[in-house]
């Protein structure tokens, strides 16, 4: 975790549940992959390319782009990394992104930039494969929404933007917590007026 | 207060000669009862009364985890050491009443793994013996990978290979055999932890080559015992005790401060786990580091001392005891 002015990310200190991000740098790996959306592809961008050429066989790369957008992934491409794929959603890329870590080997290091949403997903799948947290590193950029989890009925809610928000599938108003959950990449939504739901709450725009 | 306050009294029921050099010996409670439960890397400090001198040496057990009736330690003879090796090798026979410590584990297996890999040099060898059973029974994948000098040397390398087949690799290196480490560590799946007891050298080169190929420092596991080594005898004031005391030339420090009976922590008493450290008062003179717990700049700093393996030269040495 880099100090908070070497990184562009706004997240403000908190509770220790929730994550700080640092900044990525390339430290010595059997094979290097990377995970970003539009927002974190500069940071990929940045690193790789100080990379010295027959490091390149080492450097796989999945990306999620915005619709419609072109520029990012003619870059990224243009890196030259041994593979690099997109897909349209992070759902998928961290699917495909499981399958190439199926196959790593010890030694290999996961780098995550984006929004919290891909970060947070990229995470819990490398644990899921078996990289020890210290071979993840995560730099946040873009957006400060949040995906968080009902806690109620268990939906998953993505780019929360308000406080409070409601609830798509039960309906309750859910106080967005700093308290995050590293296993579903997610932070707590804990109903807000349990004791009067009759008691009105303005709804403002704060994760933006 | 320390492991080794309270020892279990235990009639040696066997001693078997594996090779010229090393030999098993195997320990029963003397009631009979079961002896402490323990996990695999775990060792004993097995007390020794020769001739006068109280000796308490670590020793990993190498009996399966799932056998309580019974420990096995096996020793390597060496003869330029203090002598304990020496005298379990020479004194020691079954029938015999002992003392030993219950187990202490310095050198787990990570639970938490998915695969298992040892790298044993010689008679660190032991730990995997019991590590092995245990990963056997839980159904955890391992391999072993266990340098010798020779075929001869290689202790218990048939019984492992009829028990455990392929899982089980043996280098000789009068045969021109090595492991190959860049080979083996680059090519484990993810989630595999890595473990490694033999000599100074290869505990290096498994640490170095692990860490450039990127293995994050949580799944490099190793465990190098230290015998306290011999030296000139010494004086040490013990500033709380009020006393002075002789450390004997084949006598650690901290067999010295239990021979006087003044109390101190200690566990592994080879310089590993850190209980014994002590606050020096005043040193005009050396102290000889020989652990493996202090870093350089509390070396540098001359206010600790890990008494069970370093020793002292010089004018005086006072310490916090």
């Amino acid at each position: 975790m880099g100090p908070a002015t070497m990184s562009e990310s706004l997240i403000e200190e908190s509770i220790l549940s929730r994550p700080t991000y640092g900044t990525l740098k390339i430290v010595p790996g059997l094979a290097h992959y990377f995970l970003a959306d539009a927002s974190g592809a500069e940071c990929v961008i940045r690193v790789v390319q100080e990379l010295p050429r027959d490091m390149m066989e080492k450097v796989h790369i999945l990306y999620v782009p915005t619709p419609g957008e072109a520029a990012l992934i003619t870059s990224l491409y243009a890196l030259g990394a041994t593979r690099f794929e997109h897909f349209p959603t992070i759902e998928e890329a961290v699917a495909k992104l499981g399958d190439w870590l199926s196959d790593a080997k010890m030694g290999s290091q996961l780098y995550l930039a984006g929004t919290e949403g891909l970060v947070g997903q990229g995470v819990a799948k490398g644990e899921e494969c078996g990289l020890d947290h210290t071979a993840v590193q995560c730099e946040h950029r873009g957006s400060l929404a949040r995906r968080v989890q009902c806690v109620h009925c268990k939906t998953m809610i993505e780019d929360v933007t308000t406080q409070p928000v409601k609830c798509p599938s039960c309906d309750l108003l859910l106080l967005v917590r700093d308290h995050y959950s590293r296993r579903l990449a997610a932070f707590q939504g804990v109903c807000i007026n349990a004791e009067d739901p009759s008691e009105e709450i303005e709804i403002k725009e704060v994760f933006k | 207060m320390s492991a080794s306050d309270h020892l279990i009294p235990v009639v040696v029921s066997n001693v078997v000669e594996v090779n010229p050099i090393i030999k098993r010996f195997e320990f029963k409670h003397v009631n009979g009862d079961e002896l402490p439960a323990f996990s695999g890397g775990a060792h004993i400090v097995v007390e020794m009364l020769d001739d006068g001198t109280k000796r308490k040496n670590p020793y990993s057990l190498m009996s399966s985890p799932f056998e309580r009736d019974q420990y096995a330690i096996s020793v390597r003879r060496d003869d330029t050491g203090r002598g304990g090796s020496k005298f379990m090798h020479e004194q020691v026979r079954p029938g015999m009443q002992m003392k030993i410590s219950a187990p202490v584990n310095l050198f787990a297996l990570d639970l938490r793994a998915r695969k298992h890999l040892m790298i044993a040099g010689g008679i660190g060898i032991t730990p995997f013996i019991a590590q092995m059973a245990q990963a056997d029974k839980l159904g955890v994948p391992f391999e072993l990978h266990y340098a010798a000098r020779s075929v001869s040397q290689a202790a218990y390398m048939d019984s492992l290979a009829d028990r455990f087949g392929d899982n089980v690799s043996c280098y000789c290196d009068d045969q021109g055999e090595s492991v190959d480490l860049e080979m083996l560590l680059s090519s484990q799946p993810l989630g595999t932890h890595v473990y490694v007891c033999g000599p100074k050298g290869m505990i290096e080169r498994v640490v170095e080559t692990a860490t450039s190929l990127g293995w994050p420092a949580a799944h490099v596991h190793f465990e190098h015992f230290l015998a306290p080594p011999v030296g000139e005898p010494f004086e040490v004031h013990l500033a709380k005790a009020g006393i002075d005391i002789t450390v004997g030339a084949e006598q650690s420090l901290l067999e010295a401060v239990e021979a006087s009976g003044t109390p101190i922590n200690c566990m592994c008493r080879g310089g590993a786990c850190g209980q014994c450290e002590t606050v020096v008062v005043a040193c005009e003179g050396e102290i000889m580091h020989n652990d493996h717990w202090l870093d350089e700049e509390q070396r540098a700093s001359r206010q600790r001392i890990m008494p069970c393996v370093s020793r002292f030269r010089g004018k005086r040495l006072e310490l916090d005891l």
